[in-house]
């Protein structure tokens, strides 16, 4: 074939490609399978095609992490997590910490100051009393730390094996203090993408925690409140565009997130994401990119270009914020793509994550 | 992190690109296929592409497990696991691959347990811990992964474990890549042998390429300086008018492979007389099956399997892709009937698929990338 009429084509089938991929998503399957959960595809596709269908509504369109609503003159930010990690308890938490941190993480990066939350209980017949003290004493001292408070609750309990011991469901809510309205859609190219300390701490630690893959390291979940974080970013550039927790789906989805909202591309360089040791190795075994493992103490933030230094220095100031890093820019085109260049001076792209690599990590 | 980031070094790179493009005649086209999926794998994932000049394509080959296994596989492995008491194990990139009535995932949403392990010997422990189960090990992949199954089978004979069985698919890599040099359509210029294969059976077995088909091959390794590295010698022995099997990857590979899993490999399995191959169809003596001494350990005797033979979807050309004479691209379903999340053929599932890794990571002509990251 000629050169020449072979690039010809290949552009019209990545056109067409791109057309295919703006289409409405459409749910096919009979059953909801373990993909539905896995935060990538099938799970938008479940979102968009089912709930979004159901429950429509201009808050819940936007797709954020949580909504912001208006009462009564006062923005409320509102938003919901369930919990169903398994093991209940790995290094550096437990279900109960993740369930208020969670929680918390999703209404501080709307910017809004995280107040009240509720919790309920799933336990399963013949739990122990003494984990499920140690779970509540855990989500007591994080709720603590984050500065909200438990306020009501629930406590169903089912026959035995219909739950896997104890699963938690938090609800929150927060005040907008703040004159900002956050959203992926506020992105424009020119800007800076930032995270706020080294990626994929949460999910290499829950892969490890199972013991399945006999491998062993200092490795602890990095859950952890981010409201302090986020004031300290809010002081430095109070025109912060967009703001997202980086959990289920890791930086990757994210980031695919921002640029399929925002129609724009993000540019990453894969030198420049913190990545710890353990969690490269770990990853490098399991075929795993760090990019869509798990965090539960890291946002990624996107700020105009100019404020890149000013959101890194705020960010470093805090301890939780201190290994954080620029990581990339936003771009016109490719409109809705993440790409990267990677730590070998090649390009590749990064799309959201189809199937499961590991569920249950929240 | 040592013994990888040596390998992944950008200078070195740079430098092994020029005398790429100093050995390039302008004018020639050079098409090198890459055997092995993990390959395809690398090349994607780290862009060696953009280190290439436009005359060289990487033609991707045959050499991803998942992407082999004809429909009829999965729906009988499926059928296997629909059976009272059974708990199929198997590997990550086979839960999504569709048979004729579903994928994996889809029998589990109606009430199989397929489980995901990484080694057969993980499949070997669930059969001890559940005693009243039936645990069945889907074995797939080439030479790489079928001594760990030996091995897996020799042990659960020593321990005397009765509930486990193995539902053998393993193929090998030599009559696959016979069936591309055979096939009419055949534009290539030389072959990146597989290296994990190599690691077991050595390199003597690709003699044949050279000396009846004269084109060479050089096993390669799988880090990206390792690929590159071994295009150079490539084209330094087409440039040399020689056509020889060499050894990029001699820090793992043995010329001889690994005597020692050949022979667990010989002790329990032996060549079926024909094996049929998503996309290839049937290829003699090209897969495994257990020896009748492990026959209680049999899937395919324990369990009376449909064995409908399942044609592809007529619109699947997943077939010329494994042979190389469609990039993933040209393939009429390519990126939107066909996409990694609703794949219509096996190319497009594992992320060593041709198709997969081209969609996940390749999608876009090099120049609109390179000025996108630049």
């Amino acid at each position: 074939m000629n050169p020449a009429i072979g690039v010809e084509r290949e552009r019209e089938v990545l056109d067409r490609i791109e057309r295919a991929r703006r289409r409405k998503p459409v749910l096919r399957e009979d059953r909801i399978t373990m993909a539905h959960g896995a935060g990538g595809k099938a799970t938008h596709t479940l979102v968009s095609a089912l709930f979004l269908e159901s429950f429509s509504h201009p808050a819940l369109e936007l797709l954020e992490d949580q909504a912001v609503v208006a009462v009564n003159g006062s923005r409320i930010a509102i938003t919901t997590d369930s919990f169903v990690v398994s093991p209940l308890f790995f290094p550096g938490g437990n279900i109960g910490d993740l369930a208020i941190n969670g929680t918390v993480n999703d209404l501080a990066v709307s910017g809004a100051r995280p107040l009240y939350l509720t919790a309920g209980f799933i336990l399963e017949e013949g739990f122990a009393v003494a984990d499920l003290r140690r779970i509540a004493e855990s989500m007591a001292t994080a709720a603590a730390a984050a500065g909200v408070a438990v306020v009501t609750g629930d406590t169903k309990v089912v026959q035995r094996g219909k739950v896997d011991g104890c699963y938690i469901n938090t609800a929150g809510v927060g005040v907008m203090e703040r004159p900002v309205s956050l959203g992926a859609a506020n992105v424009m190219p020119g800007d800076a993408v930032l995270v706020s300390g080294p990626i994929g701490d949460h999910g290499v630690s829950i892969m490890l925690a199972r013991g399945e893959l006999d491998l062993a390291c200092e490795l602890a979940s990095d859950t952890a409140p981010l409201a302090g974080v986020v004031d300290c970013l809010f002081a430095a550039v109070p025109d912060i565009r967009c703001m997202r927790d980086a959990t289920r789906g890791g930086v990757a989805t994210i980031l695919n997130e921002i640029a399929a909202t925002a129609g724009v591309a993000v540019a990453v360089d894969e030198n420049a994401i913190p990545v710890r040791e353990e969690v490269r190795g770990a990853c490098e075994i399991l075929g795993i990119d760090p990019m869509y493992a798990a965090c539960e103490g890291r946002l990624v933030a996107v700020v105009p270009g100019g404020a890149a230094q000013a959101a890194l220095d705020a960010l470093r100031s805090h301890p939780l914020g201190a290994g954080a890093a620029v990581i990339g820019s936003v771009k016109a085109d490719p409109p809705g793509m993440v790409l990267v260049r990677t730590q070998f001076g090649g390009t590749r792209i990064v799309d959201m994550l189809v199937g499961d690599p590991l569920p249950r990590i929240c | 992190m040592r013994f990888v980031d040596e390998f992944r070094n950008r200078e070195i790179a740079k430098d092994l690109a020029a005398q790429i493009a100093r050995l390039a005649r302008p004018g020639r086209q050079y098409r090198f296929m890459e055997v092995c999926g993990g390959h395809t794998h690398t090349i994607y994932k780290h862009g060696i592409e953009d280190y290439l000049p436009a005359n060289i394509t990487l033609v991707h080959g045959p050499g991803c497990p998942v992407c082999v296994i004809p429909m009829g596989r999965v729906d009988d492995a499926i059928h296997i696991a629909r059976q009272p008491g059974v708990i199929m194990t198997c590997f990550g990139d086979m839960m999504r691959v569709p048979g004729g009535h579903g994928s994996f995932l889809d029998a589990n949403a109606e009430g199989a347990d397929i489980r995901m392990v990484y080694s057969p010997a993980d499949a070997l422990k669930i059969a001890r811990q559940n005693p009243s189960a039936r645990m069945v090990f889907m074995a797939i992949g080439f030479e790489t992964t079928a001594p760990s199954t030996a091995l897996t089978l020799l042990a659960a004979e020593r321990e005397g474990i009765e509930n486990f069985s193995v539902f053998c698919n393993h193929v090998t890599i030599v009559p696959a890549i016979k069936a591309i040099l055979d096939s009419p359509d055949l534009r290539l210029d030389g072959f990146l042998g597989p290296g994990h294969v190599s690691t077991v059976i050595g390199c003597r077995p690709y003699q044949f390429i050279a000396d009846v088909f004269a084109r060479p091959v050089v096993v390669a390794g799988f880090e990206p300086l390792d690929v590159l590295y071994s295009v150079h010698m490539l084209l330094r022995q087409l440039e040399e008018g020689r056509c020889e099997v060499e050894n990029q990857y001699a820090r793992v590979v043995p010329w001889d492979g690994n005597p020692k899993a050949l022979q667990v490999i010989r002790r329990t399995m032996e060549l079926r007389p024909h094996f049929e191959w998503r996309g290839l169809g049937f290829i003699s003596q090209s897969a495994l099956k257990l020896r009748d001494a492990y026959a209680r350990y049999d899937a395919e005797r324990i369990f009376a399997l449909p064995g409908v033979r399942v044609a592809d979807p007529k619109a699947c050309q997943c077939g010329e892709v494994l042979k190389g004479v469609l990039k993933p691209w040209e393939c009429k379903v390519f990126g939107t009937a066909c996409t990694p999340e609703t794949p219509i053929g096996t190319c497009m599932v594992s992320s060593e698929g041709a198709c997969a890794a081209y969609y996940n990571f390749g999608r876009f002509t090099r120049e609109r990338l390179q000025e996108a990251v630049r």
